[in-house]
């Protein structure tokens, strides 16, 4: 029984993780840009949605769509106006940049919303519970967060792969010179999935200021995880993003089984494992 | 240079008075009245994890530069008095860094620091080194007294301090407060421990020195998955050990973050335990009512209500005067710190009131080591009670009560206090409730 309740319990985990990585996932994969403000911007879009609740009153459910929006014009005019300007052969200037993001987004937001410990609050639902039999159960919040990853690969997939869009962003991921010469403006691909990514990311803070609390400065402890889940399931592959954040739930909880001190560390043996046997991760779409 | 010239306006200052009695021919008190600024020194994490603690301090500094405006009178002078903040950004190289800035730079006469060992230690380390006098408070003595010892682990050699003072509450003072309050439930006396791997856990879960030896003496089982990581999303393991073990007790020293996640997937699993007394998680109101309805009847150690009996000796405020009136300039809830911030200045304004001059630090640690004073958090003086001998030169132990948590009418989380076998004095709201 307990085997499985740890099977169960690591799976719903590994909803979570994979919802941190598929924004970091999408913007990795197709820009080669590493976002170390990532865990950050969820902390924002966790903000977003409280002050929608809290200043007009919404239902949480129209405050993170209206977030979502939101997001998608922040993200928009950040890759626009401040992140495109970094890229080019040098990796360093990006991720000098957005860890300068990570320090400015903490400290703006505790100014904002000072140091308390905030949550977007689901009523009776948060500690609600799925019944499985034989003294099992699924919590619904992680169910819901396994099932909205699962919701956002899909339509991501479909994106990717269905429409002209997404023809434009496989084409700039794989050779993004070539794909200037066939008149596909990167720039404007670029600012496109950097948009995307943060409504995925304003999904993720959802879940994450749900499930439990937040604070301005809670942001890049779920960094790791995320860069391990897109690690893991290998670059470019969404499915494999949500395989990759699966794999690492499951670590966890296994070795939080054998000892509450292993939680953290055995997530991080299987990611060298993983790294070490297939350095471009399990399910690697691009081929660099 | 501005140093300078203010050093040598002084000189001038001085010089001029001298010459002005010496020309009249007589001492006149009134030459005498202007003594210079007295610059105080606090280091404190107005940034960073820690900044929670941190809010009550503008207010309190504000509250104590108004009360102080005409300056503080000792003997026949008055001190005018300047205090110089500086952020420890919650992280203790730079708590370190900015106390060394503190004594070089601005070179303030006196420290005062506060909140978690993070910030105490270095701080009053480094004051320790540069003999500057330093009253601390906000961080348990052990880790306060035995962390800054060369040799932590072998008491044979752990040495007072000459300049550094500090008052707060100890270890034992939680472990009798939690015991006093399950002993007030009906429980089968199984207790379920969460101890992250960091300095507090490590301290209240180690096997010979924290909390196991007192909890056996007590006759409460500890049940101990073990040290787990900070900011976990999962706690599915300690939750079926505290099932297995039927816990109907759960305490520790938890993260706010980390006790949310846990206590929403405890409901989600199905586990609820009669009593969760837990360190730190639940300590401030914000993080209380973040929790929700779920958060009634969480019970913890109380430093400092508003209902303590006790007032300021700088404002004459109670304490419930002083709660209320933080609530209404700020808009939030009063935390526990808020007490405490304000005694430091208590202590340092009673110390500059007990001197002759601020340049002799031998006379100013005297002065705070001679402090006998009833602050807004109790008495302070240390003379040694309720401690083992090798702290009792350096640390006052304020009194400690147990707490819970509870929704108030206006949906806002309220503390009642609800056991003070360790300190009559403080009132009870009310017994001891069981969860759920």
């Amino acid at each position: 029984m307990f085997v499985l309740d740890t099977l169960i319990q690591g799976i719903l985990l590994g909803g979570l993780y994979a919802l941190f990585a598929t924004g970091l996932s999408l913007i990795f994969g197709i820009m080669r840009l590493v976002n170390l403000a990532h865990g950050d911007f969820m902390i924002v879009g966790a903000f977003a949605v409280l002050v929608l609740v809290e200043a007009l009153g919404l239902p949480i459910v129209f405050a993170a769509a209206l977030a979502g929006v939101a997001m998608f014009v922040l993200g928009y005019a950040l890759q626009r106006l401040l992140l495109n300007r970094t890229l080019g052969k040098d990796i360093l200037p990006p991720l000098l940049v957005t860890f300068g993001l990570s320090i400015i987004l903490q400290n703006g937001m505790l100014e904002t919303f000072s140091a308390d410990t905030r949550r977007l609050s689901l009523g009776p639902l948060s500690e609600a519970s799925i019944p499985l039999g034989g003294g099992l159960a699924a919590g619904v919040v992680p169910v819901l967060t396994l099932a909205s990853a699962v919701l956002v690969i899909l339509f991501l997939n479909w994106l990717f792969y269905r429409t002209e869009t997404g023809r434009a962003f496989r084409a700039t991921s794989d050779n993004p010179e070539i794909a200037q010469l066939m008149g596909i403006d990167n720039n404007r691909i670029f600012s496109l999935a950097m948009a995307l990514a943060l409504v995925v990311v304003a999904i993720a803070g959802l879940y994450l200021g749900a499930r439990a609390t937040f604070d301005p400065l809670i942001g890049p402890s779920r960094l790791i995880f995320a860069f391990e889940a897109v690690i893991i399931g290998g670059l470019g592959s969404f499915w494999g993003t949500l395989i990759g954040g699966i794999i690492l739930g499951l670590a966890q909880t296994i070795g939080a089984q054998v000892s509450p001190e292993w939680q953290t560390l055995s997530g991080h043996v299987v990611f060298l494992i993983v790294l070490v046997l297939r350095p471009r991760g399990l399910f690697p779409r691009s081929v660099d | 240079m501005k140093n300078f010239s203010n050093a040598r306006r002084q000189f001038l200052k001085t010089s001029a008075a001298a010459g002005a009695m010496a020309a009249a021919g007589l001492c006149a008190p009134a030459a005498l009245a202007q003594a210079r600024t007295v610059k105080i020194g606090y280091v404190t994490p107005q940034t960073g994890p820690l900044a929670a603690f941190a809010e009550v301090d503008q207010f309190t500094i504000d509250g104590f530069l108004q009360s102080v405006s005409g300056g503080i009178k000792s003997g026949g002078r008055t001190f005018d008095v300047e205090i110089v903040v500086k952020d420890s950004q919650s992280n203790p190289n730079r708590a370190a860094e900015v106390a060394k800035e503190l004594i070089v730079d601005d070179e303030i006469d006196i420290m005062i620091v506060a909140h978690t060992p993070e910030t105490t230690n270095p701080v009053t380390t480094i004051c320790e080194i540069e003999e500057i006098p330093c009253v601390s408070s906000v961080a348990p003595w052990q880790p306060w007294f035995i962390g800054r010892q060369g040799n932590p682990g072998d008491p044979a050699t752990w040495k007072p301090f000459d300049y550094t003072h500090h008052f707060f509450w100890g270890l034992e003072d939680i472990i009798a407060v939690f015991l006093n309050m399950w002993n007030q439930l009906d429980t089968n006396r199984s207790v379920g421990g969460l101890f992250p791997n960091d300095a507090d856990g490590n301290a209240w879960g180690d096997p010979n020195l924290g909390m196991p030896p007192a909890f056996a003496a007590a006759r409460f089982d500890l049940t101990d998955p073990g040290r787990y990581e900070n900011l976990q999303d999962d706690f599915s393991a300690q939750i079926s050990a505290f099932k297995d073990a039927s816990c109907e007790i759960l305490t520790g020293v938890v993260l706010p973050p980390d006790f949310a996640t846990f206590w929403t997937q405890a409901a989600q699993q199905g586990y609820r335990p009669k009593a969760a007394s837990v360190g730190k998680a639940i300590l401030f109101p914000s993080a209380v009512n973040a929790i929700g309805d779920a958060a009634h009847n969480l019970s913890s150690e109380i430093w400092w209500s508003n209902v303590h009996p006790f007032s300021s000796s700088l404002t004459g405020q109670s304490a419930a005067d002083v709660c209320e009136s933080y609530e209404s300039q700020t808009g939030k809830q009063w935390t526990q710190p808020l007490g405490f911030v304000h005694a430091l200045f208590e202590v340092v304004t009673d110390v500059l009131k007990r001197i002759d001059s601020v340049n002799d630090v031998e006379e100013v640690s005297a002065a705070v080591a001679a402090t006998d004073l009833q602050t807004l958090v109790g008495p302070v003086k240390w003379d040694g009670a309720n401690l083992p001998p090798f702290a009792q030169k350096n640390v006052s132990k304020t009194p400690l009560v147990g707490g819970q948590w509870r929704k108030s009418d206006d949906g806002l989380f309220r503390i009642t206090i609800v056991d003070n076998q360790t300190y009559p004095d403080i009132p009870v709201g009310g017994e001891m409730q069981p969860i759920g």
